[in-house]
């Protein structure tokens, strides 16, 4: 049955008759589409020209597509085309070809580089109006949701809200530990490494603490809740926008923001402090544990050193940060998974973009409040 | 051509599959000749999809074999394995097009991988396919979202079809579509089965599809093929459900005809 396909030329005076013979699949597509080619040209002033088919041993559609186009461009030419002792069986599948493609397909019009580069250079300026515009929206919905709940506190949806909070605070609580222990220990070690060099190893307690207290700790949390549950939030949210799953929601008559939403960011808001909290403690853990291992502090000297460093000022600034960072990497997140449209690659960017920008505006926010919080003096 | 002496195009035996404790298919057995289409029915969340997906390996199975067109798929090395892809074709029920493809480059795609043709062939193949299960070029440059669920499951079928497969697996192939659609589909379903030798391996709820198109119908019942035969031996069957399945109202109506 896998014969290799052939199309030989038999001419006779003002008769030119080829002969089709093989096998005229999709797996000699190759050789078939050469011939074809080179016998659409072969013709030269022939006025009538036919394929025989009696040597065809098979056919799909690719063959009869191309021995359909091979007739066609004959006949445009003005020759008088056929088939000849042609196989009952194949009959129907060449009919069938015969009424496709009859439509010349219009043209593609190629733009110019510098203007289609303008061009979106453009539309993602537009583009960007319409981020800030999506994200002050949420912001508005979710007011409007909490203000309704807040009027009507038996709506709040409870049960999702501890499930949320469990998801991402008490679930990431280990990761969140290990993660800022380490980052607590690495800073100790780099102090003590460099402030040895001119006898300040006490000051490293300081350096540590009010780093991880006021600006690094609560940082690293928000960054990896960013990354670990801001994520999912945009996906669950624009995988239930592509099944349409937000539709019938909102056709039963419930808002989606009060259903989906509001419970999401408000689990958000109460887990970053309750995880800026812990994650803190880790980091100082991590710094004694460094300075008595590697620095030669006992933890008796590393603790009354750390009463002396910090007061309760430096920890509140930490945690007064959490519950903003929250809201912005909440509102960012859900926002972002309403703009998924039906395909898996916007999913797929909608998230990206999601964690992308979540961890910009934190980083923006932790320097505005870091110029707030020096103008009033904390 | 004497076809029985040819050759299954697919062979079940003893087939079990389940789920945890919950047994689906029961020691089922089943043959479909190379070049006929076969119908499968049975009551909604009987098996028919489970053991539609078992055959072509995305589910596995607890015991029996299957042979797909004389290749074991639980012996067969990689190359063999991949070699099969080629040979069937597979429409899901919900279409299951590359969403981030156009339904143009959706049928492409097997061509693009497996053959070598240039971009214009390739267009013109494409094209000539969408229009094959009723499709016009414009509808080819929308994405899976954009289409309707009528039309998505003629990108599909497009799609299964694209390398002029041996076999096509259809789940459901006319649900959803309006009677004159479904007739259309039915039609050249029948026509790319006498042309190309095709053997189709259909599940389906659809009456009209089992009466004009399938040479033999299997009816599923229990996790067991209960009946199978030309829809004669179905009507003359005594199994209560196939019995309540061809002689209910709907069915009547249809076969008196």
């Amino acid at each position: 049955m896998n014969l290799e396909p052939g199309l030989n030329s038999i001419a006779s005076a003002e008769r030119l008759e080829f002969a089709a013979v093989g096998s005229w699949t999709s797996a000699h597509s190759e050789l078939l589409e050469r011939l074809v080619d080179t016998a659409a040209l072969q013709v030269a002033n022939a006025r009538s020209i036919a394929i025989n088919m009696a040597g065809v041993q098979a056919l799909d559609t690719l063959g009869a597509w191309l021995l359909e186009r091979l007739i066609r461009s004959w006949r445009e030419r003005g020759h008088d085309a056929a088939f000849t002792s042609l196989p009952e069986h194949y009959r129907g599948l060449l009919e069938e070809v015969r009424r496709l493609n009859l439509q010349a397909r219009p043209l593609r019009v190629r733009s110019n580089p510098v203007i289609s580069t303008l061009e979106s250079l453009g539309r993602t300026t537009i583009g960007f109006r319409g981020n800030i515009l999506a994200f002050l929206e949420m912001f508005g919905a979710l007011s409007v949701a909490l203000t309704r709940v807040l009027l009507r506190p038996l709506g709040f949806r409870l049960t999702s809200a501890v499930h949320h909070l469990h998801r991402v605070a008490w679930q990431a609580i280990p990761i969140v530990l290990l993660i800022t222990f380490l980052i607590g220990g690495i800073i100790a070690q780099q102090g003590f490494f460099h402030f040895r060099k001119f006898g300040a190893d006490a000051y490293v307690v300081d350096m540590v603490s009010i780093l991880m207290m006021r600006e690094i700790g609560v940082l690293i949390v928000a960054i990896m809740v960013a990354g670990r549950s801001g994520s999912a939030f945009t996906a669950e949210l624009g995988s239930m926008k592509m099944r349409e799953e937000i539709d019938a929601l909102r056709t039963m008559g419930f808002d989606p923001i009060e259903v989906l939403i509001l419970p999401r960011i408000l689990a958000l808001v109460c887990a970053l402090p309750i995880l800026t909290f812990f994650g803190s403690m880790a980091a100082l853990y991590g710094a004694g544990l460094v300075a008595w291992l590697y620095g030669g502090m006992s933890p008796e000297i590393f603790v009354a050193r750390l009463r002396e460093a910090i007061s309760v000022t430096h920890f509140e600034v930490g945690m007064i940060k959490a519950p903003f960072m929250a809201l912005v990497i909440g509102v960012v997140a859900c926002s972002e998974g309403l703009r998924v449209k039906g395909s898996a690659e916007s999913l797929g960017r909608q998230t990206t973009t999601s964690v992308v920008k979540s961890i910009f505006l934190v980083i923006v926010l932790d320097g505005m409040f870091a110029i707030f919080f020096a103008s009033i003096g904390m | 051509m004497d076809r029985s002496s040819e050759p299954m195009a697919i062979r079940v035996r003893d087939l079990v599959v389940g789920f945890g404790n919950h047994i689906v298919l029961d020691h089922l057995s089943l043959d479909v000749r190379r070049g006929e289409i076969l119908g499968l029915v049975g009551a909604s969340g009987g098996g028919k999809s489970v053991l539609l997906r078992t055959v072509i390996g995305l589910l596995p199975k607890q015991a029996g074999s299957i042979e797909v067109l004389s290749v074991d798929l639980d012996r067969a090395d990689p190359q063999e394995a991949h070699a099969i892809g080629r040979r069937w074709g597979i429409l899901f029920q919900q279409g299951a097009l590359f969403s981030s493809l156009t339904a143009r480059q959706n049928v492409q795609f097997p061509m693009r991988e497996n053959l070598h043709l240039s971009d214009k062939l390739l267009d013109e193949v494409a094209r000539a396919k969408l229009e094959m299960v009723g499709l016009t070029d414009d509808d080819g440059d929308k994405y899976p979202a954009e289409l309707s669920g009528g039309m998505t499951k003629r990108v599909g079928l497009a799609r299964a079809l694209a390398l002029d497969p041996e076999i096509v697996f259809l789940d459901e192939p006319t649900s959803g579509l309006d009677p004159i659609a479904a007739g259309a589909f039915d039609a050249l379903i029948k026509t790319l089965q006498q042309t190309l030798g095709l053997t189709v391996f259909m599940v389906t709820h659809d009456l009209h599809s089992l009466n004009a198109v399938c040479d033999r119908i299997a009816a599923l019942a229990d996790g067991k093929i209960v009946a199978v035969g030309p829809m004669a031996t179905l009507l003359a069957s005594n199994h209560p459900w196939v019995k309540s399945y061809f002689q209910g109202e709907r069915a009547r109506a249809l076969t008196r005809s």
